[in-house]
């Protein structure tokens, strides 16, 4: 039945508002024998139609593990979803039963993944892994399947798709590799596609081309895309919006020009200022001292307080802050955004000599004690 | 963390700079062995005719794609891969004709820190004996009492707490391997300390720090460093010279204004306009040169100009006759290009 309305054009989930995917308060953990890891500890989002949604976040952060239980292919057990919903085009989807679920992996959400080699498997040929999902999902013969394949493999720009349809993957260039990924991922017109470090492997000219390749087929089928990274580069040049993430947390969601001019949360703000620039010969990086929190052992408080320069006691004991609205479509989850954002250093280029010594002051108000003092971090020094 | 001025980082300008490592002609071809009696029937040129100079207290930067031959160059500089060809000078000494003693006396002086600190650490030693083992192999440079009061004092130097000295390398995180690494390799007081992709493995808050540890080391032991990266941001920011390679040759070096502000040569200029900026607002205003295709294969390398095949400019002279790696103008000075349509461009 579902097959039928397929072809006759009409889509059986549509978007509301063109929202496509709706994420709340997700909750994932990982019940190891060393303990229970917290993975994801609250994560919200939506993702609009025609939308590019960055999830940044260094390893261990939860955006991978974000993008796995959106897709349903959490490793479950150890990885367990505790709470929170998944809605796509308005519907949980994490209450449908695993055969429905499964319906909805290629035709409505897909999902490129780092490491080609490893995501495909190296016993079949390139087309006849591709053609796999017209023939599971659309029933088709095996023939027709081979031409849509070719037809896919010609759209992602492989050259000489005609004779390299029966190639295997090993025999694939990494770029070429991953372009097959993507065919495969795109075969079915997804409305949404998560894309999970789709050029961490590869070097710069041929991540150009798979990002440009990736915009384009967007652009094309008005898809969602989500956009899983830790490279602020990359995020700046195709971003609509940015999430990132950290110990499991959403800690700031922004328009992606708003966020680059004037990070409203010290994370985002040491990320910035931690990256050497390519335009630029920069002095000393400003690191962020100490390391991402275990997991099994997240700090109490702002998880990010003991590598924060800004922390103060409420950071230390109170529950952690939530994401909240600081600015006009800002969201951050920090006691002192609005603080963040009144004298960013950016921003202070322009300030009157006034302005700063006012700064200063507030500074002194709130900061009683420099965080570093009264939060050591156990291991790396700095 | 002080804050080092910027000038004190950078060495002296040309005149009375001292010279260290001379690389002169370097080759390096590994046989394709086939059939059952592994007959050689062809060679990887993963390094083709490399020649550069490095001074004292200075960094050289070495980018390129994979495959492009940077790591074998490090490891030929090393002496820990024998070349095909050509000559290594380290302060006087040809390199590759040493033997025995004095080759392992020379080791003292040149050492390499590896780009994975998951498998460079031996996961059954602890880390004092993981820093202390060039005491071993060269039991003069430290007396043996002193050995593990060294050790804690290259800990501390590496930023490290010297009382983990017992710990293993499982115990630590990847930028703490890393530091780990850093520490085995200064150990003994080395001239020149080659990096191999030191930061490539690690995440970019903690990549900031290990950059800087590196920064600071070379301030305070007067190292020189071959830094060899992918990253072309990481490169600019820690790099007095820069060396770019495609396919076993450097096509570009010159000082990091030369190469990053000026690049002549199309494969630079290419690379360049690749690697994405932090600034949104950037992303209409940057102009990127789109390269078609894979890198060719370094056992069959094109004719004439290695990049021929990939470059907008080529014409016939490109792919029959090679060009040097000579001077050639960039607009308001002169480094090392090699190619016959060299011409500066503003990409970054």
């Amino acid at each position: 039945m579902a097959a039928q309305i397929e072809e006759l054009g009409a889509r059986r989930w549509a978007p509301v508002d063109g929202v496509l995917l709706e994420v709340e308060d997700l909750q994932v953990e990982f019940r190891t024998r060393e303990g229970v890891a917290h993975a994801i500890n609250g994560v919200s989002f939506e993702l609009r139609q025609g939308e590019t949604l960055a999830i940044l976040g260094e390893s261990g952060s939860g955006k991978s593990v974000t993008a796995q239980a959106v897709m349903g292919i959490l490793d479950s057990p150890p990885g367990f979803v505790t709470g929170g919903a998944i809605r796509y085009c308005g519907r949980n989807i994490l209450d449908l039963e695993p055969d429905e679920r499964r319906r909805l992996r290629g035709p409505e959400i897909s999902m490129v993944f780092q490491d080609a080699l490893s995501a495909l498997n190296p016993v079949f040929p390139v087309g006849w892994q591709i053609a796999e999902m017209f023939r599971m999902h659309r029933g088709m013969n095996k023939t027709d399947a081979l031409a849509q394949a070719l037809r896919l493999m010609e759209r992602v720009q492989i050259p000489a798709a005609r004779e390299r349809v029966r190639a295997y993957p090993h025999q694939f260039s990494g770029g070429m590799r991953q372009r097959i990924m993507i065919a495969m991922a795109i075969a079915l017109d997804p409305a949404v596609l998560i894309a999970d470090e789709p050029t961490t492997a590869l070097d710069v000219t041929v991540q150009a081309q798979i990002m440009r390749l990736l915009a384009d087929l967007q652009a094309e089928h008005q898809m969602g895309l989500i956009l899983i990274t830790h490279d602020l580069g990359v995020v700046a040049d195709v971003a609509d919006r940015i999430a990132v993430m950290y110990a499991g947390r959403i800690v700031e969601q922004s328009e992606v020009f708003a966020l680059y001019a004037r990070p409203a949360h010290p994370y985002t703000e040491g990320l910035l200022e931690s990256i050497p620039r390519l335009d630029q010969k920069g002095q000393e990086l400003a690191a962020i001292g100490g390391l991402p929190p275990n997991l099994m052992r997240i700090p109490p408080g702002c998880s990010f307080n003991p590598r924060c320069s800004y922390a103060q006691d409420v950071c230390r004991y109170d529950p952690p802050p939530a994401l909240r609205e600081v600015a006009y479509h800002r969201l951050a989850a920090c006691h002192f955004s609005e603080l963040l954002l009144a004298h960013s250093p950016k921003l202070e280029v322009t300030q009157t000599a006034a302005e700063v010594e006012a700064a200063f002051e507030r500074d002194a108000d709130t900061a009683q004690e420099p965080g570093w003092t009264t939060a050591p971090v156990d291991e790396e020094r700095t | 963390m002080t804050e080092p001025a910027a000038s004190q980082r950078r060495p002296p300008a040309a005149a009375g700079r001292e010279l260290i490592l001379k690389a002169e002609g370097l080759v390096k071809h590994y046989p394709i062995k086939a059939g059952i009696l592994r007959r050689t029937v062809g060679h990887v040129r993963a390094v083709d005719g490399v020649s550069f100079e490095l001074y004292k207290g200075e960094t050289l930067g070495i980018v390129g794609e994979s495959g492009c031959g940077k790591s074998s160059l490090g490891r030929m500089l090393m002496r820990l891969e024998e070349p095909t060809a050509g000559k290594l000078t380290f302060d006087g000494v040809d390199m590759y004709s040493q033997k025995g003693g004095s080759m392992r006396r020379l080791r003292r002086d040149i050492q390499i820190v590896f780009q994975d600190p998951y498998t460079s650490l031996n996961p059954r030693k602890t880390v004092g004996d993981i820093v202390g083992e060039p005491f071993e192999i060269h039991p003069d440079a430290v007396p043996r009492a002193g050995r593990r009061k060294r050790v804690q004092e290259l800990l501390d130097l590496v930023g490290l707490n010297p009382e983990h000295i017992n710990r293993y390398p499982h115990q630590f995180s990847g930028g703490q391997r890393q530091r780990i690494g850093i520490a085995r390799g200064v150990a003994l007081n080395p001239k020149v300390i080659i990096c191999d992709e030191p930061v490539s493995a690690l995440d970019v808050s903690v990549q900031a720090q290990v950059v800087n540890l590196l920064e600071e080391l070379q301030n305070e032991l007067g190292l020189a460093y071959i830094f060899i990266a992918h990253d072309l941001s990481v490169v600019r920011h820690i790099s007095d010279r820069v060396a770019v390679m495609y396919l076993g040759k450097i096509v570009e070096i010159g000082d990091d204004d030369q190469i990053y502000a000026r690049p002549t040569h199309p494969y630079t200029q290419a690379l360049l306009s690749a690697v994405p900026v932090p600034d949104p607002t950037l992303r209409s205003a940057r102009e990127q040169i789109m390269l078609s295709g894979d890198v060719p294969s370094p056992a069959n390398p094109p004719s004439g100009c290695r990049f021929h095949t990939r470059c907008w400019k080529a014409q016939e002279i490109c792919s029959v006759e090679e060009p040097l790696l000579i001077m050639r103008p960039d607009g308001s000075s002169a480094h090392e290009s090699a190619c016959h349509f060299a011409e500066p461009r503003e990409v970054v």
